[in-house]
């Protein structure tokens, strides 16, 4: 699997990484964590295709706390579609051979991304730079 | 050989005492920062046993540490219910010091408290994982309950398949709205109250009979 290029980190922009859920598959669930969390504390916008399971998010949020520092980084913004939610039952999905549990999942810095909206179908967020 | 056949018998009407005689559940009040939920254990812990849990404070993050009131018997109906009720701290996926700043902390105090406060949700998850046998989910019915936090926290509450009631709190303020409550976790029995005046608390001691009972 070729690895991600080194960004350039001239302050100008943000780093978005889309992970596919074939680059998390047989990661163990610190690997997944850990990949999430080196992204978001370089500033990076981590997208992940398919989600963690409730006991990573569970563990994503303690290693969250254990990591959080005064000094600079004061935690991570995350979001998901709703349970249930529409892209699981639509044509695509079927088709794409989504499960029922893949759910499509922004994370950020807290101090760099804000939701302004959420609903069943769609996550609306401003993202800004550090 | 009637000596040993007796002795056997003996202990294993002991241990069937012993095992029969379940543990008190320990039922743990989630939620996020500021929903009561302290104010809510000790509203709980001072009607059935006259006692408090902690301190409230309108300053987030408050609790930092969870804590246990054992052996909390609960009358209804002409049965009693013990339970452990455990008041963890609020959930969140960020902790800011500056945010404590705006209710006139020193610096030093909001660095401290802010440190404590990510020990306190990593607790409040730990307990979540390993130790507590059912969940009270409280949220501020003033505020809006499709969040992140709360859609994770009842996700992984649902995955333990623990048992779990929504309660709704602060009712007695006007901008208070239990059907947006209701709407968010459709799937859960929501439960109208306000924990600080003592409003509804006979349907939420029903509720909690009919559940962890």
């Amino acid at each position: 699997m070729p690895e991600a290029t080194a960004p350039t980190d001239d302050g100008s922009g943000v780093q978005i990484d889309l992970i596919s859920g074939e680059r998390m598959e047989g990661l163990a669930s610190m690997e997944k964590i850990r990949i999430i969390l080196d992204g978001v504390h370089d500033g990076n916008i981590v997208i992940l295709e398919e989600g963690l399971t409730p006991e990573e998010e569970s563990r994503l949020i303690e290693v969250t706390m254990a990591e959080i520092d005064p000094d600079g980084f004061n935690g991570i913004e995350i979001e998901t579609y709703p349970q249930n939610d529409a892209r699981d039952r639509s044509l695509l999905g079927r088709i794409m051979g989504q499960e029922d549990t893949a759910k499509l999942t922004v994370i950020g810095p807290a101090n760099q991304i804000e939701t302004l909206h959420k609903d069943e179908t769609l996550i609306s967020a401003l993202v800004s730079r550090k | 050989m009637g000596l040993l056949t007796g002795l056997k018998a003996s202990i294993t009407r002991a241990t069937d005492r012993l095992f029969s005689e379940e543990d008190p559940k320990r039922i743990g009040i989630y939620g996020p920062p500021n929903a009561g939920k302290t104010t809510l254990a000790n509203r709980i812990a001072r009607d059935w046993t006259g006692d408090a849990i902690g301190p409230e404070s309108h300053v987030p993050h408050e609790t930092r540490r969870a804590r246990r009131k054992e052996n909390v018997e609960i009358e209804r109906n002409g049965k009693s219910v013990t339970i452990d009720v455990v008041d963890t701290p609020g959930v969140t996926t960020k902790v800011d010091y500056e945010e404590f700043l705006e209710f006139d902390m020193e610096e030093d105090d909001a660095v401290r408290r802010s440190r404590e406060a990510t020990e306190g949700v990593a607790e409040a998850m730990h307990w979540l994982r390993e130790d507590v046998d059912g969940v009270i989910y409280v949220l501020d019915s003033t505020e809006d309950p499709f969040t992140q936090v709360n859609t994770m926290l009842v996700g992984i509450i649902e995955s333990r398949d623990l048992p779990v009631l929504i309660f709704g709190n602060k009712i007695d303020l006007e901008e208070s709205n239990i059907q947006r409550v209701t709407s968010a976790f459709p799937q859960h029995e929501t439960v109208a109250l306000s924990a600080k005046e003592g409003e509804n608390m006979d349907e939420v001691y029903d509720k909690i009979a009919e559940y962890f009972g």
